[in-house]
């Protein structure tokens, strides 16, 4: 294989007519990917104008790099989970993974699903046209499969595209928790499909805890059918330029979408989440709760937007986005937006940003605890409820292992 | 222990202590009552070293210290509690947790050595019982979901276990059943000794009746417009204090 000089969107595109023939999957999908992919680019990149989606973040330092897709992988270390899928540089892993019942490798059958964007999002036709490997992993109905790990390492020098592929039949339950992490400057796009049917659980919990100077472009599609719940949270606390952006449809009467994060920034971190809630049936509800603790001269983006199709009635959806601002240089920015087409309708958004409340800090000093305690008391308060809604024991210990060690990182 | 003299305090542009002096020995009980408004809290707070108080004039000696100069929590290592009249509540902070740090936190400015997660919990249950308070206080987030009375409840029992050499009780009696009004008195009689003192703020006689005070302090107007001793609460419980204002004037 010849070594890719070109950087950013040509350096992707050149790797693209390298690996065709090589590919996995239906190939006009892909030719139509890459077609899009060359004409949106990487957001901020390219000359033109940046779409509104990509409104706060910008991909401009990708578009100098060029990666490569070879796995150098160093020896990974991932957490002891009786079932755990593995991937490097996006390259599924046997050595370091376990047998999971229903999981089969998207190199060997690859499935690009029915949910996604490629030709309009430019990250997902990124990954259409380079996705190698990936999860596929199907609950049959009725069948609770527990707790999941899915690790992805990521490796200096390279980019990853997995595709992943998470499919719950009629009653089904699954605890599917993501942990990514890696070293040195990389990128890692990956996209994943989800369906929940009809009173299904998908408990989805990810940490991204990527090298500080990586970059994490995370695109999930969920669809929801009746009575069904798509519960996910998202750990955001490593990477260079992050984004978590998921599209969740409620497709069915009562299916319920709970969207959930935290981003603990430092240093110059920028950390994006945007959602795109979708309400397209009757009597569904989402709720969406992001906690920012922004340290440094980190950036955190809020994105949120519910979409409530005419018909939609009975729709209960709920965004709120809340910053602590531990330096006067961090910044936090929020765009809610409500498109509502019905009339029965309960929908409200909102945001605080703040600075740690002076009278529970006085409280505190005043009961003996010196001042750093006291702050470093209430920053810990604030992350501590913000996992909250992580009710799963194995999953909830491993974000408190994550965010102590962030906040340990914070002290030193 | 504790000295007060010509002390005048503002909150922005507005005075609300107008010259304070009092002195509390060490051994007694002062009670301070007086109308709402009158500075009483302000009082509280500023002796606490609560930062949006501006002290204009005066000064306080704790023990001899020039207590004006010091920051809030060396104030409470110093020996200083403050029973707030409205707690604060703490989510995400266990209650455990938060009166361990505090207390751990005094006892390394004295050079004590720190309770470990054990031995404060074997302590904080024996207070709970003395207290006649149910143990899942310490499980739950400092005050989040207490009732008015739980969470004044809650603000002696971080005073059983801080030992403070001196507290002040901000109207800790207010909204209280009487059973509640006893575990208040209860909590500072058991404090009670040569070397402790306190200062109770309230409206009201009745918890003077558990806690006879040695002297009994009239605030009005941001300054003590009457002293004397405990019959002057009983006093005040009768005629009000219309007509002990007017006498004043």
């Amino acid at each position: 294989m010849n070594a890719i000089s070109e950087t950013g969107t040509a350096g992707f595109l050149a790797r693209y007519e390298a690996m065709r023939g090589r590919l996995p999957g239906d190939s006009t999908l892909r030719a139509a990917a890459a077609d899009a992919f060359r004409t949106l680019g990487l957001p901020g990149a390219s000359r033109g104008r940046r779409a509104e989606a990509w409104k706060y973040t910008t991909l401009q330092p990708l578009g100098g790099m060029s990666f490569s897709g070879a796995d150098t992988s160093r020896p990974v270390v991932v957490p002891d989970a009786a079932a755990r899928i593995v991937f490097a540089v996006g390259r599924y892993r046997a050595d370091l993974s376990t047998p999971v019942p229903g999981f089969a490798r998207f190199a060997g059958q690859p499935d690009f699903g029915e949910l996604t964007w490629p030709d309009r999002d430019p990250m997902t036709a990124l990954n259409t046209m380079l996705a190698e490997d990936g999860a596929i992993l199907s609950v049959p109905k009725g069948v609770d499969l527990g707790f999941v790990l899915l690790v992805h390492t990521g490796v200096d020098g390279t980019s990853a595209h997995p595709r992943h592929m998470i499919r719950l039949g009629e009653g089904a339950r699954l605890t599917l928790m993501e942990m990514s992490d890696g070293e040195g400057v990389y990128l890692h796009n990956p996209v994943t499909e989800i369906h929940v049917a009809d009173g299904a659980v998908l408990t989805h919990v990810r940490t991204q805890a990527e090298s500080v100077s990586a970059f994490h472009l995370a695109t999930i599609y969920a669809a929801v059918a009746a009575g069904g719940t798509y519960d996910s949270f998202t750990l955001n606390i490593g990477g260079r330029i992050t984004r978590t952006e998921i599209h969740a449809l409620l497709d069915g009467p009562g299916a319920i979408a709970h969207l959930n994060g935290a981003q603990l920034l430092t240093g110059s971190q920028h950390a994006d989440f945007t959602s795109v809630v979708r309400h397209a049936a009757p009597k569904g509800t989402s709720r969406q709760t992001i906690r920012n603790v922004l340290n440094g001269q980190s950036r955190g983006v809020f994105q949120g937007r519910i979409e409530v199709a005419r018909g939609a009635q009975g729709t209960d959806g709920y965004q709120m986005n809340r910053a602590l601002l531990l330096s006067p240089d961090a910044e936090i920015d929020t765009k809610p937006e409500l498109e509502i087409f019905a009339d029965d309708v309960k929908c409200s958004h909102g945001a605080t940003v703040g600075e740690l409340d002076a009278e529970q800090l006085f409280y505190l000093r005043s009961r003996g605890i010196p001042d750093r305690e006291a702050r470093s008391i209430l920053v810990r308060a604030f992350l501590a409820e913000g996992l909250d809604p992580v009710t799963n024991d194995t999953a909830r210990g491993l974000l408190e292992d994550a965010v102590a060690r962030w906040w340990e990182g914070q002290a030193a | 222990m504790l000295d007060i003299h010509g002390l005048t305090a503002s909150i922005g542009d507005k005075p609300i202590l107008k010259g304070i002096d009092l002195s509390v020995p060490a051994g007694e009980i002062h009670a301070i009552m007086g109308p709402n408004g009158s500075g009483k809290s302000t009082l509280g707070y500023v002796l606490a070293g609560r930062e949006d108080y501006t002290v204009t004039g005066g000064t306080v000696t704790f023990e001899g210290h020039d207590m004006l100069t010091m920051e809030p929590e060396a104030r409470a290592a110093a020996g200083l509690f403050l029973a707030f009249q409205a707690p604060i509540e703490l989510p995400g902070v266990n209650n455990a947790n938060f009166i361990r740090t505090a207390l751990n936190a005094i006892r390394r400015s004295r050079g004590e050595s720190e309770l470990d997660a054990v031995q404060f919990l074997k302590l904080a249950r024996a207070e709970l019982k003395r207290l006649a308070m149910p143990d899942d206080m310490l499980k739950r987030n400092v005050n989040v979901g207490f009732s008015g009375g739980e969470k004044k409840r809650n603000e002696v029992l971080q005073m059983a276990l801080l030992r403070p050499r001196f507290a002040v009780l901000d109207e800790t009696d207010s909204g209280l059943d009487i059973d509640a009004l006893k575990i208040v008195a209860d909590g500072v009689n058991a404090l009670r000794g040569p070397e402790f003192s306190a200062l109770v703020i309230t409206h009201h006689q009745r918890l003077l009746d558990h806690l006879v005070p040695n002297r009994v302090h009239v605030l009005a107007g941001g300054r003590i417009v009457r002293s004397g001793g405990p019959e002057l609460a009983k006093e005040l419980e009768k005629n009000g204090y219309g007509a002990m204002l007017a006498e004043a004037a």
